[in-house]
């Protein structure tokens, strides 16, 4: 038989095979320079390069550089024991053109080799106008001193959660004044600054054990994000939020008693509108058992909460949610900032949710489809203004607190968004690059060459939970320094002075719109 | 002796208050007498208790639940085994929506029909499998999404005579798990990348393990159930979503 067809075949003319070329591997983004004359021949970099950028000629004897492989990581510059590497944007340029940018060049040709929908990590990386670049903060001249953080004492706390429309106080029958008002559960933050949700799966347990540490020496709160808890995590259990996507992955009772809080998360900054996917290569046997799902299949989280279809729904599910941690917990309700943020942040808080967090358009991810990353959602801080108003006059911006994220990256920032009028904010990325991140933007390969995006366990070692923690903690540490130096500075003694007082921010260069959205006036005024 | 909680005009947190009191007073057997649509009911409770309802429970009856075994002597309204973990509920009528939304564990039986959207994300890790066995008819959606367990669609006892077993979009995105259909359903109901074929050997006897709890719960006679041709739905991929991605 097999003969019979090879003679058959042998008979007909012989079919050409047509030779597919991979467009997107000609122009590489960035260039491995090696210095010949600083290199040892160490492979160090061979070694550190997870994309195999690096490689070695044996007939040769010398080292070869696959430029297309690099992701511009920059892992083997730091390694290289002798500084002989640097990596560079790739100088060869396309003939200029103000539309057409390489950026959608490249992107067209990766789309035609493999017909893909483009992927990228990290937040929104297109120029659109960021707002903290144009606000600015007061500070005391001549009428009123501000005051040394060093000297006297400035309060950063915080309390999350619902405060009372009204305080009754009332005398007791030996003459003193006592609190009528049942008042709390309420979570005491001792700075306004919370570790937002990034799923174990997405980044690795050190960095899990890292900021959990942290959160705990700091005194705030870290987030599970939706892979679930892993077991070596329940003792940091009154600094953590559990979170419950739709996907309910890991989520069990232990897990929604083990924080203090659990937050629904109904959408994402970074991809508005559609679910999570972690890809079944990145689901190793520790993910398995935190995930509750098999060995290298593929895990999924649908779009919608299927059992939210509406805010009556979302009610449904924050008091189920209650009902089943006997009110001990708070609920946070997520969402990405969307066209219609405030009239859905209203809809959350009438739904019962302790805590609304709203997620900005430059909100990060481990994996998100490019076109949403860059283009779907709002600034969070015009989100942000435009919510807060929206709640005060509705007269319920009590009944809920108001937490962001997306695109905070220094203490100034933060200060800014409770001027605007959060109650405190959420950082992911500052943390990752604290452990060492160069925002490669390559997280959804699961290589991380950081040791920070990945599971595998021969890169997990790169970053042990003891860096994870001390670089993450000083972070903080310094970023909490510096509020209580921005809030001395305008002669507030506690961060609850700063809240929602946007007479305390100015902007500059802003239009007339802007500002009315922002509820700010401009420098000058 | 059954520990009684007359739920008349009372809230739900008070309802569950009292089961929660219950349990922890010792009670193993708890009735729940003129339920009227209180929502919640044992929600997140871990506890091998068993727990009758008279009346009809509201949303998310059993939510979260570790362990409870709840019979509802009448229908239930939606969310019934929301994210459940062990446990068992058994509807004397009919379910509404989003029965068993991404279920972990235990077992949901249906005398008779369901609404939309039932089984979507159900999950099996180890030994955890669950399960949803329905008498009557469902809406669309069924199985959706689904990561794994078991769904049994059986036809027998529906008010809906003219309407096909399955609603549309049925399985759609599913990639583990299995639903038995007992009876055939059209091609044009089933979701994209799945497969349907009669059942062998070995699915008769794992349907007929489980079939057998099932007619117990009810009264049936498990032959004329199994008598009639079955039908598997499994998904052709566990990774329905790999070849996606351009980078
Ligand atoms: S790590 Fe540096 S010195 Fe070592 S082989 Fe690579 S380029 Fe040469
Ligand atoms: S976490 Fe790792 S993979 Fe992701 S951007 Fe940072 S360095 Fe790159």
């Amino acid at each position: 038989m097999a003969s019979q067809k090879e003679n058959s075949s042998a008979q007909e003319p012989k079919k050409k095979v047509r030779k597919k070329r991979l467009l997107s591997k000609l122009y590489p983004d960035f260039i491995i320079q090696r210095d010949l004359e600083k290199c040892i021949k160490c492979k160090i970099c061979i070694r550190e390069c997870t994309y195999e950028a690096h490689g070695w000629d044996e007939k040769r004897e010398i080292l070869t550089e696959d430029h297309a492989k690099c992701v511009g990581c920059h892992r083997c510059e730091a390694m290289c024991p002798t500084g002989a590497i640097v990596i560079t944007k790739n100088p060869s340029a396309f003939r200029e053109h103000d539309t057409w940018k390489p950026w959608f060049i490249k992107n067209v040709y990766k789309q035609a080799d493999t017909g893909g929908v483009l992927l990228s990590a990290t937040g929104c990386a297109v120029p659109f106008r960021n707002y903290w670049d144009h606000l600015v903060l007061d500070a005391c001249q001549v009428t009123n001193p501000p005051i040394d953080p060093l000297r006297e004492p400035m309060e950063l706390r915080t309390f999350l959660g619902p405060k009372p429309d009204a305080l009754q106080v009332e005398l007791d029958d030996e003459g003193r004044f006592y609190l009528k008002t049942k008042v709390g559960p309420w979570i005491k933050l001792e700075v306004p600054i919370m570790f937002a949700a990034m799923s174990y799966g997405a980044i690795s347990l050190h960095v899990h054990q890292g900021l959990a540490r942290a959160a705990k020496e700091l005194g705030t709160l870290y987030n599970t994000g939706e892979g679930g808890l892993h077991a070596s995590l329940y003792e940091y259990g009154s600094n953590t939020i559990v979170q419950c996507a739709s996907g309910r992955f890991g989520l069990h009772v232990d897990y929604l008693k083990a924080g203090v809080a659990i937050e629904i998360k109904i959408g994402q900054g970074a991809k508005p509108g559609i679910g999570g996917h972690l890809p079944g290569e990145k689901v190793t046997e520790e993910i398995s058992k935190t995930r509750m799902i098999p060995v290298g299949s593929d895990a999924l989280s649908p779009a919608p909460h299927h059992d939210i279809y509406s805010i009556e729904d979302l009610r449904g599910l924050i008091y189920a949610l209650k009902e089943a941690t006997e009110y001990k917990k708070l609920v946070f309700v997520k969402i990405a900032a969307v066209h219609n943020a405030p009239a859905i942040a209203s809809g959350i808080v009438r739904a019962g949710a302790d805590v609304v967090v709203l997620d900005g358009l430059r909100g990060g991810t481990g994996a998100a489809p490019t076109m949403f990353r860059d283009y779907v959602g709002i600034p969070v801080e015009l989100a942000l203004a435009a919510v807060d108003q929206r709640l005060r006059e509705e007269g319920i911006r009590n009944w809920a607190s108001l937490v962001i994220s997306g695109g905070i990256r220094c203490s100034a920032d933060v200060v800014k968004a409770i001027a605007l009028g959060a109650d405190a904010v959420y950082i992911g990325t500052p943390a990752l690059i604290a452990c060492g991140c160069t925002m490669c933007q390559r997280c959804f390969t699961g290589k991380c060459p950081w040791g920070i995006a990945t599971n595998n366990p021969k890169l997990l070692k790169r970053l042990d939970p003891d860096t994870a923690f001390e670089r993450i903690y000083n972070l903080v540490h310094g970023w909490a320094h510096e509020i209580q130096e921005l809030l001395g500075a305008m002669g507030l003694n506690s961060l609850e002075s700063l809240r929602g007082n946007r007479d305390k921010l100015r902007a500059v260069g802003l239009n007339e719109t802007e500002l009315r959205i922002l509820g700010v006036k401009h420098a000058g005024e | 002796m059954a520990f009684e909680i007359d739920a008349k005009d009372i809230h739900y947190r008070q309802v569950n208050e009292l089961i929660r009191e219950a349990i922890d007073q010792g009670a193993r057997e708890i009735v729940l007498k003129n339920v009227n649509g209180q929502r919640y009911l044992a929600a997140g409770i871990s506890s091998e208790v068993k727990i009758d309802v008279y009346g009809t429970p509201g949303l998310d009856l059993g939510a979260f639940m570790r362990g409870p075994n709840i019979v509802v002597h009448g229908n239930t309204q939606d969310g019934a085994g929301n994210t459940m973990d062990e446990g068992k509920i058994v509807v004397h009528g009919m379910a509404g929506d989003v029965v068993g939304y991404a279920m972990r564990g235990g077992k949901i039986h249906v005398a008779s029909d369901v609404g939309y959207r039932v089984g979507i994300h159900m999950k099996a890790y180890m030994d955890k499998v669950p399960v949803i066995i329905i008498g009557g008819k469902a809406g669309d959606f069924l199985g959706e999404y689904m990561a794994g367990g078991m769904i049994v669609l059986l036809g027998i006892n529906s008010r809906y005579e003219h309407r096909p077993l399955a609603g549309l979009f049925l399985g759609t995105g599913m990639h583990g798990g299995v639903i038995y259909l007992r009876g055939e359903i059209p091609s044009y109901h089933l979701g994209k990348g799945l497969s349907l074929e009669p059942i062998n050997k070995e699915d008769e006897a794992i349907l007929e393990g489980y079939l057998v709890d099932y007619c117990q719960d009810f009264g049936l006679d498990l032959q004329e159930i199994i008598d009639e041709k079955f039908f598997k739905i499994r998904p052709q991929t566990h990774r329905p979503y790999g070849k996606l991605y351009a980078y």
